[in-house]
């Protein structure tokens, strides 16, 4: 059995960590690239959106490098999310492309079943399997911390895309690493690394919050390197999807003394419901972002995307409620790169006069 | 010798260049079709700026902005580099001060930008669209075979403006077709068309945006008188044309040039009308990606490089 997943980000390393540890041969497919993009495309339905296009064209890019299962979450609730890898299947099948599919549904809601799923996967001795989660426990904090350094670094270092550089380093020697005294010690040399780059000498960094759908939020390749772009604009990214808080939050229910989503604290009066994907996410982490005093908010979303669609109408009112500017942005295959530039540059060029305005 | 600054407006569909003196006014303003070759537009503008002005000059800054405002840049040696929602917003507020919203329409996109104490608050741009309201109107006004300087105003003498479905400029052209054959006037059915379009801009780009007076409508569409009048019935308030509309966003720029005062500018003066300057491209096959990397050279030497992803063309030569 070969098995293979949907990228989403950096969760590559992180199941690829957990799938070793129980016994089973990964395929990681390709990185995300336009390849990845016009393969799912020319294959989905046009008005599905982008996840589930990008995913698609990851099981048929990881089919070249042989891999023959696919390990992919399902869901329920009021999201198209739960109903992908029952289209995703029929539109392999279609294509002749065989795959076998082990799909997770909530434990919350399917617990029986995914125990199940993860005794039929199994290839060792239990111990090694909760080494394996271990392991992929510890990347998945160590990816996260490193990144969120390196946010706090684009907008600062001297030379453009040195940050970068370092942090690209670091997942391959991340996802190298075996033990937990390695991780250990990657994440302590990247550190150092990191703190050893020459900085700007005066940059006047303004503080912008992403939120959003979770792909579009994570995957550099659909949102058009949003964090890079926004980082060589002079803005500090912050954001509050991570994979390890999605983890503790969604798998290990919060048990993990994590900082945690808290919608149902942070949304209402705005938002008083679960609406499905992240969206209820979105309204109660632009509420923080403006106590926290972020400079503005940007919501990512694939184009149709409902959760996304009923936080937007309601951003008016928390952007009047608290003062911050938000900005959304529908990403599908065919947004244009000049046309996001252009919103960009616009958008942080507001946040900075209004901010010389209050200061003046 | 007169100091000027420089206002460059490169846009898919129209390149302007204006001039102004050091206090601010109007000396020159060129208005061209860029036709697909920014290049030549750039140099063409300039040539005009400089015969109209004569040799006596020297610039004391340059503004770039327009989708070509990376390559403008690159190619002037500007000082200032600004987006069309800035530069738009610039001008608009140094025409009317106070303005607290800007309707923008041009020949292939459309914008709103709203403005509170002289800042720009909000904005939004036409995104699913893609058939341009300048484009679109030129199109009728060919087809009802009426000279677009005449358009607009037949609009003014209508009765009863026809309703137009305007959801989408494929629906309000066939929808107009129709009306015609049902014998409607062509004053009717221009009036019609053009509030169907406000209708449209206000429901696509303008919705949920607090459209407050004064109201300054400018681009090229703001020539168009029908469109004028549907605006400022639509909106109930009194719409604002400034007397340069069509090249306020290389106003803007040069405005923006005129505030940063940079000591010397970067320009590259005005013998770069007569330089070889190419574009060329490639496409990268260092990954799956196959950018479709672009460069800017001038003689052998590369200026610049655009539209990889990984930033491996681009950073390669230091701008
Ligand atoms: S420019 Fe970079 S991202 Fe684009 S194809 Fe070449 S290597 Fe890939």
């Amino acid at each position: 059995m070969k098995v293979t997943f949907p990228h989403m980000g950096h969760l590559w390393l992180v199941l690829k960590a957990a799938l070793t540890g129980i016994g089973l041969e990964v395929v990681v497919p390709p990185p995300c690239t336009r390849r990845t993009l016009e393969l799912g495309v020319r294959h989905a339905p046009e008005s599905a959106c982008l996840p589930l296009k990008v995913n698609l064209g990851n099981y048929l890019e990881a089919k070249e490098l042989g891999a023959d299962t696919i390990v992919m979450a399902g869901g329920v609730g009021p999201c198209r999310i739960g109903y992908y890898s029952q289209v995703q299947r029929e539109i392999l099948r279609d294509l002749g492309c065989a795959y076998e599919m082990v799909v997770f549904e909530p434990p919350d809601v399917h617990f029986n079943e995914v125990w199940d799923k993860i005794k039929y996967l199994n290839r060792r001795p239990w111990q090694d399997g909760v080494h394996g989660v271990v392991m992929a426990w510890l990347k998945a904090c160590a990816v996260d911390a490193l990144e969120q350094e390196v946010q706090r670094l684009r907008p600062r270092e001297a030379q453009t895309g040195l940050a970068d550089a370092v942090f690209r380093r670091a997942l391959q020697e991340l996802d190298a690493a075996g033990s937990r005294k390695e991780v250990n010690r990657v994440v302590k040399e990247i550190k150092g690394e990191l703190a050893a780059l020459p900085l700007k000498p005066d940059v006047r960094v303004i503080r912008v919050g992403i939120v959003g759908e979770i792909y579009t939020v994570l995957e550099p390749l659909v949102n058009l390197d949003i964090e890079k772009r926004l980082g060589a604009l002079g803005v500090e990214v912050v954001r509050g999807l991570f994979l390890s808080r999605w983890i503790n939050d969604n798998l290990f229910k919060g048990l993990l003394p994590l900082p945690g989503h808290h919608p149902e604290k942070t949304a209402p009066p705005f938002l008083n419901h679960f609406v499905g994907g992240h969206g209820w996410e979105s309204v109660g982490d632009t509420v923080t972002f403006a106590r926290r005093g972020c400079d503005g908010v940007i919501q990512l979303a694939p184009l149709t995307c409902m959760p996304e669609i009923v936080a937007h109408s309601v951003m008016p009112a928390v952007q009047q409620a608290t003062g911050i500017p938000v900005m959304t942005i529908y990403l599908d295959e065919q947004t244009g790169e000049a046309g996001l530039q252009t919103r960009l540059e616009a958008f942080v060029d507001m946040l900075r006069r209004q901010k010389g305005v209050r200061a003046g | 010798m007169t100091s000027i600054y420089l206002g460059i407006d490169v846009g898919s569909v129209s390149t302007n260049v204006i001039a102004l003196d050091i206090d601010g006014n109007l000396l020159a303003s060129v208005y061209l079709r860029t036709r697909g070759q920014p290049i030549p537009a750039i140099q063409e503008g300039l040539r005009e700026i400089r015969a109209t002005l004569g040799r006596e000059v020297t610039v004391a800054g340059v503004g770039t902005t327009g989708s070509g405002r990376g390559l403008a840049a690159v190619m002037t040696g500007a000082d200032v580099v600004k987006n069309e929602i800035t530069a738009h917003a610039v001008a608009a507020s140094q025409v009317v001060p106070g303005v607290q919203t800007v309707l923008e329409i041009g020949g292939q996109d459309s914008k709103i930008i709203i403005l509170r104490q002289g800042v720009v608050t909000d904005f939004a741009m036409n995104t699913v669209c893609a058939a341009g309201t300048g484009s679109f109107l030129d199109q009728q006004a060919a087809r009802l075979g009426i000279p677009i300087e005449n358009f607009g105003r037949l609009a003014l003498g209508a009765k009863n403006p026809v309703r137009i479905a305007g959801r989408c400029a494929v629906f309000a052209e066939s929808d107009m077709i129709h009306k015609q054959q049902q014998g409607h006037p062509l004053d009717d059915i221009v009036a019609g068309l053009c509030e169907a379009l406000v209708r449209n801009y206000l429901n696509n780009v303008g919705k949920g945006k607090e459209i407050l007076p004064p109201v300054v409508f400018q681009g090229g569409v703001a020539a168009n008188a029908g469109m004028r009048q549907a605006f400022s019935r639509a909106l109930g308030t009194e719409v604002i044309v400034p007397e340069h509309y069509g090249v306020m966003g290389a106003y803007g720029a040069a405005l923006l040039a005129r505030e940063a005062r940079p000591k010397t500018s970067a320009f590259r003066g005005f013998e770069l009308t007569e330089r070889d300057f190419r574009t060329g491209g490639f496409e990268c096959r260092g990954c799956a990606n196959h950018c479709e990397v672009v460069e800017l050279r001038e003689g052998k030497e590369v200026l610049a490089r655009w539209g990889d992803r990984c930033g491996k063309w681009s950073n390669a030569v230091a701008v």
